[in-house]
């Protein structure tokens, strides 16, 4: 092998950076996000795998539907209880913290959805 | 057929993830046991690919020169396209690396009426070339945040600037848009141009259509069908620290990513993606053209064979040169 003080230490640096999750403090894959459920609810507006993956198209459906289209603002879940299409109305009126609901996976994800640009919680708006 | 069958092993490949995904087992193959599969074949076969070129000698200079050599004091050099030193050996590698210098300088060849041969520039292969290449890899560092917790904070820097547009929720990132417009050009390229298409294999289409496939799958994931991020982290993370498992409901479309992106992990020290260790390795470019100054001997020349000069070599045959009627310097 011709180079290989060059070559060795080359391949040594490309290895440790496509393997840097792998050494690099990658913390504990057992610790999961766990958001907190509301007290004394337990319906959504949608199933619970849909509002997993899809919560995000709810509420700018939502807002499409009512801010462009005049849709109604309130509506109602399977099981027929009324609810407010609205993020801080609606939403937050059961999933009342931020951090420990919509922050937990977000931060777990890196997710920074710019919800909170404009809006804000109940509770800091009092 | 040389289309065609790339792209019919693209999407057989497609299939067997999307049979596979809903098997019993399946997932639990392609989510865990392939990626470490593929991730070892990638780091093994590509640190032996490495290893195969830096046996094969390379007993002469032969950089390639793109300008004036190193000459006379008065003759100015082109430092960066006939380097002379180390330095300027690192200074084109690094612009060629980072800034794919060698397509910058791609000319068109057409024939005019006349007939007539004009050369033309031709930038648009070294534009889409490095955007492809740059996108790719804020792609490739955006999905550190599914393996690393902590997520370091370039991770996050580079989505924000990413997603800075706010088109849309999830926000679309701007490098997934350029990113499959850079693969179609290069498909284009390729289908459009008939000298291009004459020249182009498979091995050419399957790459772009694999890439293609999976920039398509995670687009879909992301903004269409969208899944469950919370328990994709799960296994992904689990991988990174060799605990994963397969929980709650990933959906199919996720699987179909893992699994194209393991076989291009798995093709790619078998091909021609290897440019990628290939440039540092190549003699064209990695050598400095310094044959006027030093004098490179040929490492395995045996030291047993002496230099033959003309005069001994007419001293040992004069005789016979002079009976073939061949003029000799001494008589």
């Amino acid at each position: 092998m011709y180079g290989k003080g060059r070559i060795i230490p080359a391949l040594i640096i490309f290895i440790g950076l496509m393997t840097a999750p792998m050494w690099y403090g990658s913390g504990d894959a057992s610790k999961l996000p766990n958001p907190e459920k509301p007290k004394g609810y337990t319906e959504c507006v949608e199933d619970t795998q849909y509002m997993r993956t899809s919560h995000m198209k709810v509420l700018n459906d939502w807002r499409d539907d009512i801010l462009r289209e005049g849709g109604a603002r309130v509506a109602t879940t399977a099981n027929g209880t009324e609810y407010v299409r609205s993020l801080q109305n609606g939403c937050m009126k059961c999933h009342n913290n931020r951090e420990k609901f919509c922050g937990e996976c977000h931060k777990y994800a890196s997710v920074n959805p710019y919800c909170w640009d404009c809006h804000l919680q109940p509770k800091e708006a009092m | 057929m040389r289309i065609l069958n790339p792209l019919i092993a693209v999407l057989a490949l497609v299939a067997v993830a999307l049979m596979a995904a809903q098997v019993p087992g399946g997932q639990g193959l392609i989510g865990v046991v392939l990626p470490y599969l593929a991730f070892a074949i990638f780091l093994g076969g590509f640190a032996h690919r490495v290893k195969t070129w830096a046996k094969s000698p390379v007993p002469f200079r032969i950089p390639t020169t793109c300008g004036q050599a190193n000459s006379l004091p008065w003759i100015k050099q082109n430092k960066l396209d006939c380097p002379s030193t180390k330095a300027g050996v690192i200074g084109r590698m690094l612009l060629e690396v980072f800034l794919f210098r060698s397509l910058f300088r791609n000319t068109r060849a057409e024939m005019h009426d006349g007939p007539k041969l004009v050369y033309g520039s031709s930038k648009s292969l070294w534009l889409f070339g490095l955007l492809f290449h740059y996108t790719f890899l804020v792609i490739v560092l955006r999905h550190l945040r599914l393996f690393m917790d902590p997520i370091p904070a370039f991770v996050g820097a580079l989505e924000f600037g990413d997603g800075f547009m706010q088109i849309g929720v999830p926000v679309l990132y701007m490098t997934d848009a350029i990113f499959v417009g850079a693969i179609t050009f290069l498909f284009l390229r390729r289908v459009v141009l008939p000298n291009i298409r004459y020249i182009s294999l498979p091995a050419d289409y399957f790459p772009l259509f694999l890439i293609l496939g999976i920039a398509i799958t995670g687009i879909l994931m992301r903004y269409v069908l969208r899944v469950d991020i919370v328990s994709i982290k799960q296994l992904t993370h689990g991988l990174a620290t060799f605990s994963p498992h397969v929980v709650g409901e990933i959906g199919s479309i996720f699987f179909v990513h893992v699994f194209l992106v393991c076989a291009l992990m798995i093709y790619f020290p078998f091909s021609k993606l290897m440019h990628a260790g290939g440039v540092f390795m190549s003699p064209t470019r990695n050598m400095m053209n310094n044959s006027r100054m030093v004098r490179h001997i040929n490492p395995w020349n045996d030291p047993n064979i002496k230099p033959h000069s003309y005069e001994h070599y007419e001293d040992e045959f004069r005789e016979f040169m002079k009976e073939a009627g061949l003029p000799v310097d001494k008589e």
